[in-house]
């Protein structure tokens, strides 16, 4: 009696998970296919762009090369002119009718919370690596989205907490003026609060902008003793090259909040000397990131920023879960991909948390000086690991609603 | 001693560097206002031939060690060739058509001299260093003045008041202005109209490229340092009157310093506030500060 009732149960349980074990082990029409959405052409074109582009196709061409899928590979690119509207519309037109299984980069955080909405709509998974606001793995979260190379919470971690340490205990803040920038300065501003320091105020400038200079002024009139700059790509460099101009630098210390390996290599060492920054990858960080990072030189005659780095990581992860998984199915993926830990050059032992955020060790750089740069695109000093938990908020300060407390 | 809160020393401050970037302003909408007047046309390629010019500069340091001060009096004429190349092969055609041929044209140059710059040499752009003259500063008591800042505000003023006086007091001066009145009577004089049609697009051009090299070490040189400013800058030149030489000069700096007490006042709004100024200006005299209405 007893047998026959575990085999009915175990009936049952077959006949229930059959169609659906049927339905989900297989790749949808035998492609898997990528559509990359970046900056091609504006002010985030070189710390993603075409950069992405290229690191996604190297991260499709090894994972053909070395794990032989059973399934066909494809990448469509396209440029989401950093705006909201663009970007969902795109992603939709490619969801209906290119059939694309995952969306990739997404560079400003409007575009990114735009596009995974759409994605998660009709189950689809999007690999954000350029955005870095926190709302996307907090109360805009969602089970399809997985956000691989660093968050504004994760930035001041490093930089923040080292300047104070440093005695710069007073800060003011020249912030881009778009939920990036806000996102930044409030998750700075905690940072240097709790290790002791004070914030004076803050300014925010229209984005993008050109001249500084009077923003800077108000800084320096705050005489606060370190200026943060939340903001990015062509704003920080512009700040920084007109502080050095109005000699605000080397009296106040500047904080590039986020600052990319192509920043310091346009200003070049002279400018941005003894900064520190924190970073999710540094090319020339061990044998495994430099040999990556030479293939990617070879093609795109400049060393990858972590952005396009963290790019190829997720596009690589999300390839080895479909295999596994053995379906381009979107949440049968994400369980995978959580399932399995991230080991490639660009993480150790990453792990991709239920909130979305994939959690791995940042670096804490400071910048050579020009005497002590060797060789080309020999820039950082890595001065600290931040460790994977103490980089990025702990789930139990999370707010997405996919966390249970 | 306080005005609405803000330290005057602050606020002085401020100002100066209104009239800093009011000077760029000033250059731009002056070429932008000397080729409509003569031209009819609405030069959108304005901006990237700025861009050019920085780019030209650094370029010429990079590559051929040429310094600053030779670049600053080589350049305006390498990019000025190029543009009387552009007006002679594509503008004289548009003439005789509605302006808007002419701004479509100039817009499409415009994309295609910005696309190849950040093609070439990406989007963050080049440093380009303050001269070794001008490094260094002033202390005001109220602010440090790069010197070269100050150099900047002094050779624009001159430069200004130099092509007002040209145009306004000159001979040359009263051939152009006749040109803008009437092109025909004065070929009719024997004056060779088109000839001075080129080299006038030439000047505005030149001008330009003139902006170009005096930003290059303010800003980052970067292909997109034009389209940032032009937008600006063609809202200075309908406030202060489509064609008015002195009224682009005036107002571009007395707009410098608006937005400059923008940003001391309400930051956010430094961005609007000369569109907001554009809207009440057209409202209220459709023909500019200083325009005549024909």
């Amino acid at each position: 009696m007893k047998r026959r009732a575990l085999a009915s149960a175990v009936a049952a349980a077959v006949i229930v998970a059959g169609p659906a074990f049927a339905q989900s082990a297989k790749i949808s029409d035998g492609v898997v296919k990528f559509g990359v959405l970046t900056d091609m052409s504006g002010t985030y074109s070189d710390l993603a762009g075409p950069g992405t582009v290229a690191a996604t196709q190297m991260a499709i061409d090894d994972f053909i090369a070395k794990e032989k899928p059973d399934f066909k590979i494809e990448m469509i690119s396209a440029d989401h002119q950093n705006k909201a509207d663009i970007s969902a519309n795109k992603a939709r037109e490619w969801i209906d009718t290119q059939k694309v299984d995952a969306l990739v980069d997404l560079v400003t955080t409007s575009t990114a919370l735009a596009v995974m909405k759409v994605a998660n709509e009709k189950n689809r998974v999007t690999l954000v690596s350029g955005a870095g606001s926190t709302p996307i793995t907090n109360e805009q979260c969602n089970d399809t989205t997985a956000h691989w190379t660093y968050d504004t919470y994760s930035l001041p971690v490093g930089t923040a907490k080292a300047v104070v340490a440093q005695g710069g205990k007073t800060w003011y803040f020249i912030t881009a003026d778009y939920a990036f920038g806000h996102s930044l300065e409030k998750n700075t501003s905690d940072v240097v609060k709790k290790s002791g320091g004070k914030v004076l105020g803050s300014v925010r400038h229209p984005f993008p902008g050109s001249d500084f200079s009077s923003f800077l002024l108000s800084a320096q009139a705050s005489g606060a003793q370190v200026i943060g700059l939340a903001n990015a790509g062509n704003d920080t460099i512009n700040s920084i090259k007109q502080a050095k101009e109005f000699g605000i630098t080397p009296k106040q210390t500047l904080a590039g909040l986020l600052m990319f390996i192509s920043d310091v290599h346009s200003l070049g060492l002279d400018a941005t000397q003894g900064m520190y920054l924190t970073t999710g990858f540094y090319w020339d960080y061990n044998d495994e990131t430099r040999a990556w990072s030479k293939r990617f030189f070879d093609k795109m005659k400049r060393m990858p920023t972590m952005v396009q780095a963290g790019n190829y990581s997720s596009v690589y992860h999300y390839l080895k879960a479909v295999k596994a998984a053995g379906t381009d199915e979107a949440k049968a993926v994400m369980t995978k991909m959580r399932e399995m830990p991230v080991n490639d050059f660009f993480a150790k032992n990453g792990k991709l948390r239920i909130d979305g955020r994939m959690v791995h060790d940042m670096y804490l750089a400071q910048v050579k000086k020009p005497s002590e740069s060797k060789y080309p695109w020999d820039y950082y000093h890595i001065r600290q690991v931040i460790p994977a938990d103490q980089a990025f908020i702990p789930l139990s300060e999370s707010t997405c609603p996919l966390v249970k407390k | 001693m306080d005005i609405l809160g803000v330290p005057i020393q602050a606020l002085m401050g401020q100002l100066l560097i209104g009239l800093i970037n009011g000077s760029f302003y000033a250059i731009l909408s002056l070429g932008l206002a000397i080729i409509f007047g003569l031209l009819n046309i609405i030069n959108f390629a304005h901006g990237a031939l700025y861009m050019a010019g920085a780019f030209f500069a650094w370029i010429a340091m990079d590559a051929l060690g040429i310094d600053y001060w030779v670049a600053l009096v080589a350049v305006p004429i390498v990019v000025g060739a190029i543009g009387m190349l552009i007006e002679r092969t594509m503008l004289k055609h548009l003439y005789r058509l509605d302006h808007l041929y002419g701004l479509l044209l100039t817009f499409g140059l415009a994309l295609i001299i910005e696309g190849l710059f950040r093609y070439r040499f990406g989007i963050s752009g080049q440093s380009y260093p303050v001269p070794e003259l001008l490094s260094g500063g002033f202390n005001l008591g109220f602010m440090f003045l790069p010197k070269y800042r100050a150099w900047v505000i002094a050779v624009s003023l001159v430069v200004c008041f130099g092509s007002w006086y040209i145009i306004e007091r000159t001979k040359l001066g009263s051939y152009l202005r006749a040109g803008t009145e009437n092109p025909q009577l004065l070929q009719a004089f024997g004056i060779n109209v088109p000839l001075m049609i080129t080299l006038t697009y030439g000047f505005g051009v030149a001008l330009a490229a003139f902006a170009g090299v005096l930003a290059a070490p303010l800003f980052q040189v970067n292909p997109v340092m034009g389209s940032n400013l032009i937008i600006v800058v063609f809202a200075v030149v309908v406030i202060g009157g489509m064609g008015s030489i002195m009224g682009s000069i005036i107002t571009g700096l007395g707009l410098g310093l608006v937005e400059g007490l923008t940003r001391v006042f309400y930051p956010e709004a430094s961005a609007v506030v000369i569109f907001v100024i554009m809207g009440v200006v057209l409202l209220l005299r459709p023909a500019g500060l200083f325009g005549r209405e024909r």
